[in-house]
Order: C-alpha cells, then structure tokens, then sequence
C-alpha cells in the first residue's frame, strides 16, 4: 500500500515539476515576467527533490538493508552539494559568471554520468537498448563533464593558452573510438558471458576514463575567446544525457527537463555561432587566430587622440549618444561610473542608448547583465538588430572597450578574417569616440580602421579612470538640468 | 491497482521528440538581453538530475554503488541550487527606467514596446 502511494505521489510531484519547469522557461521571454519564471522553475524542482524521498518506500530487497545509511547519505548530499554550490552563486562576481556557469554544468554532467556508473556497477540494466542507453548517457555526461571543467580553467585563466599539438585531431578521433569500443564490448561481453576478456568493472572503469579523457582532449585546443560556444554546447550536452538517463530510470521528468535543455543549448550555440559568422564545427575543430597572418588592406588616416574631458563636455551637449561598451568596460570595473556619467547627460537633456553585439562579454547576454547590474534599466538597452539603423542619425557613438563587433573591415575586407560577421555600425555615426587603453589590436588580431577614420577620436586610458575625469568635466560646467 | 511508469523505447522518442520542439520554440522566443540569465536558467533545470540521483542513491547495495550515488547527488544538487542563486541574482538586476515620460520624448516609439515585440 505504501509502495502504491508512494509512486502515485511521485509520479504525480515529476508531472507537475516538468510542467512548471516549461511554464518557468516561458515566463522567460521577457525581463517583466522572468524573475517570476526561475521562482516557478526553482518550485518545480523542490517538488521534485521532496518526492524523490518517496523512493525510499520500493527500494530493491537487496538495498533495503542499507536504507537507512543511504537516506542519510541522500541529506548529507543534497546538504553540502547545495549549500556549497548555493553560497558559491550567491558570491560570484558578475564578471565570473561564465566560469560559475560551465562548474555548475560540469556537476550536472558529472551526475549524470555517476548514475550510469551505478546502474552499471550494479548491473541494472534489463536489455541491450537500456544497456546502450546508459552507456551513451555515460559517454555524453562524462564529456560534458570533464570537458566543462577544462572550460571554467580556460575562462577563469588558470588555462590561459590554447593547448596545440600536430596531429591532435587525429588522436582525439583515436581516443572516441576507443571509447566507443569499450562500450560496445561491454554489451557485447554482458550478453554472451563466454566473451569476458576483460573483467566487467575493469572495462567500465576504461569507459569511463575513456570518456572522461575524450572531454579535456576537445575542450583543450579550443581558444579562451570561444569558451562561451563551447559552454553552450556542453550545457546541450548535459541535458541530453539527463535525458537519456531519465529514460534509462524511466523518469518522463528527467526526460523532459533534459531534452528542453538539450534543444535549447543546441539553439544557443547556433544564434552564437552565427553572430560571429562561423559554423559549429569551425569553432570546435580549428584554431582561430592561425590564419589571421595575412596581410592587411591599407589603412588610410591617422589616429587622434582626444583628451577625456573635452570627449566629456563634447557628449554633453550632442543630441543623441549610442554607447558600445565591451567585456574592457567590466576589466575596469567601469560599469557604474559609465552610468553615473549617462545619468549626466540625460539630465542634460541628451538621448542615450546601449548598442549590445550579440558576442559582446564573455558568453551571449553577459554585457546585458552587468549594465543591469550598474543599474542601466533595461528599456535602454538595445540589441544590434534593433539599433543599427540608427547609428547614421546619431551624433556620438562611444566605443568603451569594444573592438572587433565595430571593425568596418567586416564589412568590407574580403581576406579579413572576421569578415561577414555581423557588427554594430558605429563608424556611420557622425562622430565615434573610442576609449581604450592603448593602440593594441582586438581578440582577432586585426588593425582596426575605424580608429583610423576622420570622424573617429582615441580617448587612451582605463575605462574607469576616463569616465571619473569625464564625469568632472562635465559636473565642472556646471550647467542646470533640462527638465 | 497500479502505478507504475513504463516506457518503451518508441514512447521515449516521442516524448524526447516533443521536448525538444517545445524547448526549441520556447527558448527562441527569448531576447537577446536575456541570454545569460537563460542560460544558467537552463542550466538549473538539468539540475533534475539530481531526483535521479536520489533514486540511484537509495537503491545501492553496495560500499561502491553507495560511494558513486553519493556524488550523483552530491554534483546534482549542486548544479540545481547553483544554477538557481545566480538565476535568480542575475534577473532581479534587470529593471525598467524609474521616469518612462523623461525616455518617451526622445524614444518616440517607446522602449518598451520593441522590449516586448523583439525578434531573436
């Protein structure tokens, strides 16, 4: 009777936790509503996790001993995972969240991969298309895993060069179907016991580092700059192989909440992929950067130097700027002095708009979140699609460490290597000001012509530094306020 | 009376089929502003895992099976509680402008209608 109730309350708590968990992603389609939609998600999911206790009423005979050393174990987990995992989110740095992110994607991978292991060990599988199952959810959870791990040492610079060797390729190929081998023997080795060559844990500890190894080797020679596809892409990994999982323990929730995730990842390295004009496969098999060495089309102009404070005072009386501020702004730490400067010129009566390049930050959206977190209301913020137009009718735009999303050469320049991604067209306004530490070149190594341009003034220095002595320029007019 | 789930493995690709249309139609409709918070957000609802680990926990009978269940729901729990705090963090900083009428008379359109009417 117990068992019975037991698997109605759960079966009923995983329905509705896959339905809020849709209904919450919903409610995501706009900044008004989203707040509400990660609450109605997080309900989903403590639902889930509560009922989850229920499993303890139809354990296997052979565990029923063990019960009660297993239900603590199960609390003592689900504590220090996550509280650790929970104060770890609730301190991060806004300009670490690339890095937190890809940690929390690898520990679902990793738990992903952990369940397959014990359904393994334990030989639990009824079935070769179960058995199967499992092994792939083990492969893709293992990679996603190992491989996000490489990914947060890459964003948080503990990797800080793209590890290059010849013939890599080739042995990563190597390395996946010595994988896959080793899965297939251990089908085949579970059907027909006469085939044991190799004792069965043995041949799954060799899968598991198989797979585990096959993550660092791809993840390795991928440049820190594309950290964000590759995240992206392991997230997609990790929801399918919950997903799969979820179909090996016959949990439709699991299955659910993996598959939308996996989907949902998949589009996002796709939107990503296509604002840099590149392919997936571009971004994970070659070398970005390598084929840059060729020559560059002549550059006409000069560069001209402006002083901060007269950039200042000539912002604060245009009619309209656009600014383009990039991942050097959050070096800085210049997002709030930027908008304490904004706030100046709208009192001033000056139209202001953020100008966001769908690549700007180190992954999609990242710059949005730390103008939000500055403060800058988000109906002030517009993304590239929605402003471009208006760059020719503005009087300033204002480069604030940003560079390759304005390089004109994307436009025009048929060998540059970032040719054909889409960029902000700040070079059309009728002056552009650029704040940047020195003449260096962008991620992609390409001179930039806009510097270069006659309607293009350099503000050299650090962005926080440059916005301070704009500030006083501006404060030290001292003109009144426009209503 | 019974209540036991069973799916086969032409059910499982139905329901994977339908997930991932429905994942796909509802994350594009997502804005771009809205990217990172959706993508720790996603993050967090793989965190379900973590139910899965629960069960596996439960059902070990050995010192091993015990060990690897342990930190399936060890890592779980984290990637669901993780991926939650900064979630939530990340979208309680997006807020609209406090003086609307002061951005309408340079806006013309209105800000926040193109918000609401953005293609991905």
């Amino acid at each position: 009777m117990l068992t019975l109730i037991s698997q109605l309350a759960i079966g009923t708590a995983d329905l509705a936790a896959a339905f809020l968990f849709l209904y919450g992603l919903h409610r995501m389609s706009s900044p008004v509503t989203a707040p509400s939609g990660i609450f109605v998600a997080g309900i989903g999911m403590a639902v889930a996790v509560l009922a989850s206790f229920l499993y303890a009423f139809g354990v296997v005979p052979a565990a029923r001993a063990n019960l009660p050393v297993n239900l603590g174990l199960v609390v003592v987990a689900l504590v220090l995972g996550g509280g650790i995992a929970w104060w770890g989110g609730r301190k991060v740095a806004m300009t670490a969240m690339p890095q937190m992110v890809a940690i929390y994607n690898g520990m679902g991978g990793g738990a992903a991969g952990a369940i397959a292991a014990v359904e393994l060990f334990g030989g639990k599988a009824q079935g070769d298309a179960e058995l199967i199952m499992t092994l792939l959810g083990a492969l893709i959870g293992a990679v996603s895993m190992s491989g996000s791990v490489i990914a947060w040492a890459k964003l948080d610079g503990v990797i800080n060069k793209p590890v290059r060797v010849k013939g890599q390729q080739a042995f990563n190929g190597l390395v996946m179907l010595a994988t896959l081998a080793v899965g297939a023997y251990i089908v085949v080795a579970s059907v027909d016991k006469a085939a044991l060559i190799l004792p069965m844990p043995t041949a799954i500890y060799l899968f598991f580092g198989c797979a585990l190894a096959l993550g660092i080797l791809m993840t390795l020679p991928i440049g820190g700059a594309d950290m964000p596809v590759v995240i992206s892409i392991f997230n997609a990994f990790t929801g399918l192989a919950v997903g799969i999982e979820g179909y090996v323990l016959q949990n439709p929730a699991l299955m659910i909440a993996g598959m939308v995730v996996g989907a949902a990842g998949m589009l996002l390295t796709l939107l990503m992929a296509r604002a840099m004009n590149r392919s997936v496969s571009n971004v994970v098999f070659t070398n970005f950067g390598d084929g840059a060495k060729h020559k560059q089309g002549k550059i006409q102009g000069e560069l001209k130097p402006e002083q901060p404070g007269d950039a200042g005072i000539e912002m604060r009386y245009a009619a309209s700027v656009i600014i383009v501020p990039g991942f050097g702004l959050a070096v800085s730490q210049g997002q709030g002095k930027l908008f304490e400067f904004v706030k100046l010129l709208q009192a001033g009566g000056v139209s202001v708009k953020f100008a966001i390049h769908p690549v700007a930050g180190r992954m999609p959206g990242q710059m949005d979140v730390l103008l939000a977190e500055a403060g800058v209301p988000y109906d002030m913020i517009f993304q590239l699609e929605d402003i471009n137009d208006q760059f020719a009718s503005t009087d300033v735009a204002l480069v604030i460490g940003a560079n390759d999303v304005v390089n004109p050469a994307a436009r025009t320049d048929k060998s540059s290597a970032i040719f054909g991604m889409p960029i902000l067209n700040a070079d059309k306004a009728k002056k552009v000001m650029v704040i940047k530490r020195g003449e260096g070149k962008g991620y992609a190594g390409i001179v930039n012509g806009l510097f270069y341009a006659d309607n293009c003034s350099m503000v050299y220095g650090d962005a926080q530094g440059v916005l301070i002595k704009m500030i006083e320029a501006v404060r030290g007019l001292g003109l009144p306020a426009v209503a | 009376m019974e209540f036991p789930i069973s799916i086969s493995v032409f059910v499982a690709l139905y329901i994977f089929m339908l997930a991932a249309f429905a994942g796909w139609v509802i994350i594009g409709r997502v804005p771009a502003i809205l990217h990172t918070p959706l993508m720790s957000g996603s993050n967090f609802v793989h965190g379900i895992v973590v139910v899965g680990g629960v069960y596996a926990l439960l059902n070990a009978s050995t010192m091993q099976e015990q060990v690897i269940g342990f930190f399936a729901v060890l890592l779980g729990a984290g990637n669901a509680a993780g991926g939650y705090a900064v979630t939530d963090r990340m979208l309680a900083m997006f807020k609209p402008s406090a003086h609307p009428a002061a951005h309408a008379a340079h806006g013309k359109t209105g800000h926040v209608k193109s918000i609401h009417a953005r293609k991905r």
